[in-house]
């Protein structure tokens, strides 16, 4: 029944399943957000995601060692950026497209290695909840904020930390710069290219680990098309935060406490048909679009390719 | 412009096989992926070719994947003209094959030409609202048509199910335990007629005849020029007197049409019903993707979209005789389709290069390429 949605206890399993739920998101979008604001627009985000969450589920089951597979899904990403980089840095070629071109590789590419190394869907343990002294065990409290493991906690920690990176430091105001206005940058001695081939590396690498905390943190299993457009929706979430971190975390949480509550709809037997349900967070936030979207601007270079002057 | 063409076009056929070579580098790169695989790259690629060429079954079989390729490439080629990136194609095939199967389900007691053309229309008109909707919160609301799109084709899935399991659902699968998301069959009278004795149906058809159609709009009528217009330069588009955010809207509507129509041809012209696993490629095939890919590697231009659309139906259908034949999973084509496109569009940096230097050499203006960015129209939106 509809009453049984504002239990105490479902109240709480909602808040802590968005709180979940979120994690991917957060990495994902936070490392979109360095590459916008360095001025590209990386639309192969769910192919790095694809192959990160692969990668960290392959190790994991065959070796046993969790951080081994965060590891490598952080190496499969961050090669999946270098080679974005090259392709839009060097070549200069169309970001959106080559983006998409990044995300049919991944999505072939992670399913290919499925079906080859791995056959059949199976199970690993992933990352155990971290348990803390007196915060757990308070009620409501302890279930919500103190009941999730270290992927989860390292997804917010990110949030703080980006924005000090972007805002508070040397390398945060060259981003930005070359994200605004690379031929003034450039003339001032920074070199575009290599802050590019930093954010887009950066945020392979953080798509990497967002794939990650799908296969070992989140679902413990990989399918393929696992991430089933998270990869565009986190894409979608720098838009929607504005190109700040912290609006990236507050539409990151919207966006999973609707998804989580659509969930806790369809467990409870709620009479919403659960495609209505799935499909109301998307709904959503292109309602949310039109509402904010149009107050804030692009940083200025986004998707345009630098080429020095001669 | 007309002399400059008689002039060089040794030079700019040579620029024409640019994607050909482009192509040829990620074949290559894909052999390497297959010896990995520990698989002779010549048995595969030779089992792929004999997939999609080898008999005239295998033929009409790509052109019958090649159809919704070209039907979303030519809308594709409308809206990347007009600057606006449309990522939608699978969302507006699922609501244009929607709207049609219901055309085709409900009129049951009207002459089968009338329903098919109706039903066709069904699609067209289905597919421009799923576009139609991006365009306008683009054009007045400003929203980045990249995300609504993906967002569109998320909602679109979850309409498609809801119906296929619900109010369309096929009455005998309603009965059943397994409830198969899939409609009705469509009427023998209803179902696009085969062109030849094999799966080849007349959708392939109307599309090559929509891909000359197309070229006309884009280059021989108002509309076309100035959506072009509005693509290459919104500033002075606007300046010229153009309303940019109608044609935006124009370009994405026009966009989603062609693939809602792509949507209606495989339910009237290949399944003869609308039938999913649940996800969207459970029905488009993965085709509102593929198509960009097609047109891009036609150079958004609707006519090399055609033999652009057959080369990658070729791939689709060859994958699945590599499958068989070499044991390898047809995901690997998806891949190879991935590369294919990383490679066409990092090769373009040369043939602007030859365009640049045959131009200066030819003393005239460098030639705009189709741009297809996001920021001429951020930087439209300022003006307004």
């Amino acid at each position: 029944m509809i009453s049984d949605l504002f239990s105490v206890t479902v109240l709480i399993g909602i808040l802590a399943s968005g709180i979940r739920l979120a994690t991917p998101y957060l990495y994902a979008a936070i490392g979109e957000t360095f590459g916008q604001r360095s001025g590209v627009l990386n639309l192969g985000v769910e192919g790095q995601m694809l192959l990160g969450a692969f990668a960290a589920f392959y190790v994991t089951h065959t070796t046993g060692n969790l951080w081994l597979g965060v590891l490598t899904a952080m190496l499969v990403g961050a090669l999946m950026g270098l080679a974005m980089a090259y392709v839009t840095v060097n070549l200069r070629a169309q970001q959106g497209i080559s983006g998409i071109g990044f995300y049919l590789f991944g999505l072939g590419m992670s399913d290919l290695l499925f079906q080859k190394l791995l056959g059949s869907v199976e199970t690993v343990q992933g990352f155990p909840k971290i348990y803390f002294p007196v915060l757990s065990k308070i009620p409501g409290i302890g279930e919500i904020f103190f009941n999730h493991n270290i992927l989860v906690y390292g997804a917010y920690l990110l949030v703080p930390i980006s924005w000090f990176v972007l805002n508070k430091t040397t390398l945060g105001l060259k981003i930005r710069s070359v994200g605004e206005n690379p031929d003034a940058a450039d003339s001032l001695g920074v070199n575009v290219a290599r802050i590019r081939y930093f954010t887009i590396i950066l945020g392979g690498t953080l798509s990497g680990i967002a794939g990650a905390s799908l296969s070992t943190a989140l679902l413990n299993v990989f399918q393929q098309n696992m991430t089933s457009g998270q990869g565009f929706i986190a894409v979608a979430l720098v838009y929607f935060g504005a190109w700040r971190p912290v609006g990236v975390l507050g539409g990151a949480l919207l966006f999973s406490l609707i998804n989580s509550l659509q969930l806790w709809v369809q467990v409870l037997n709620i009479p919403i048909p659960s495609e209505i349900a799935v499909m109301m967070p998307y709904v959503l936030t292109i309602l949310v679009l039109v509402v904010t979207v149009s107050r804030v601007r692009a940083p200025a270079a986004l998707t345009k390719p630098f080429e020095r002057e001669n | 412009m007309k002399k400059l063409f008689q002039s060089d076009w040794v030079s700019r056929s040579i620029d024409a096989l640019f994607p050909v070579f482009a192509t040829l580098a990620a074949l290559l790169v894909g052999a390497i992926m297959l010896l990995f695989l520990k698989v002779n790259p010549l048995q595969a690629y030779g089992a792929l070719w004999q997939g999609a060429f080898g008999t005239s079954n295998a033929f009409a079989e790509t052109l019958v994947k090649a159809t919704p390729l070209l039907l979303v490439g030519l809308g594709i080629c409308i809206s990347f003209r007009g600057d606006v990136i449309n990522i939608g194609g699978e969302g507006q095939m699922i609501v244009g094959a929607l709207l049609a199967t219901w055309v085709g389900l409900t009129f049951t007691n009207l002459p089968g030409w009338f329903v098919i053309t109706l039903a066709m229309l069904a699609g067209f008109v289905g597919g421009a609202i799923w576009g139609g909707i991006p365009g306008v919160l683009k054009a007045y609301f400003r929203v980045n048509e990249i995300l609504s799109t993906v967002m569109m084709n998320a909602i679109a899935v979850q309409l498609m199910n809801f119906l296929l399991r619900g109010a369309l659902i096929d009455p005998a699968q309603a009965q059943r335990a397994s409830k198969i998301p899939q409609t009705a069959r469509l009427l023998e009278v209803f179902h696009l007629p085969r062109l030849i004795p094999t799966r080849l149906h007349l959708g392939a058809l109307i599309a090559v005849i929509l891909a000359i159609l197309v070229y006309i709009l884009l280059w021989r009528t108002t509309w076309g020029y100035r959506i072009r217009a509005v693509g290459q330069n919104p500033h002075a588009s606007r300046y010229a007197g153009i309303k940019v955010q109608r044609y935006v809207v124009l370009a994405l509507l026009l966009s989603g049409a062609f693939a809602g129509l792509a949507g209606a041809t495989q339910v009237f012209g290949v399944n003869y019903r609308m039938i999913t696993d649940g996800s969207a490629s459970g029905f488009t095939g993965g085709a509102g993707f593929n198509g960009i890919v097609a047109a891009l590697f036609g150079q958004l231009h609707p006519i090399w979209s055609i033999p652009a659309s057959i080369l990658f139906g070729a791939l689709l259908v060859g994958a699945n005789s590599m499958q068989r034949v070499v044991q390898v999973p047809s995901a690997f084509v998806t891949a190879l389709n991935g590369l294919v496109v990383v490679f066409v569009v990092s090769s373009e940096i040369w043939r602007q290069r030859r365009q640049r230097r045959r131009l200066s050499a030819a003393g005239q203006e460098e030639e705009s390429l189709p741009p297809v960015t996001i920021e001429k129209v951020e930087s439209m939106e300022k003006v307004q």
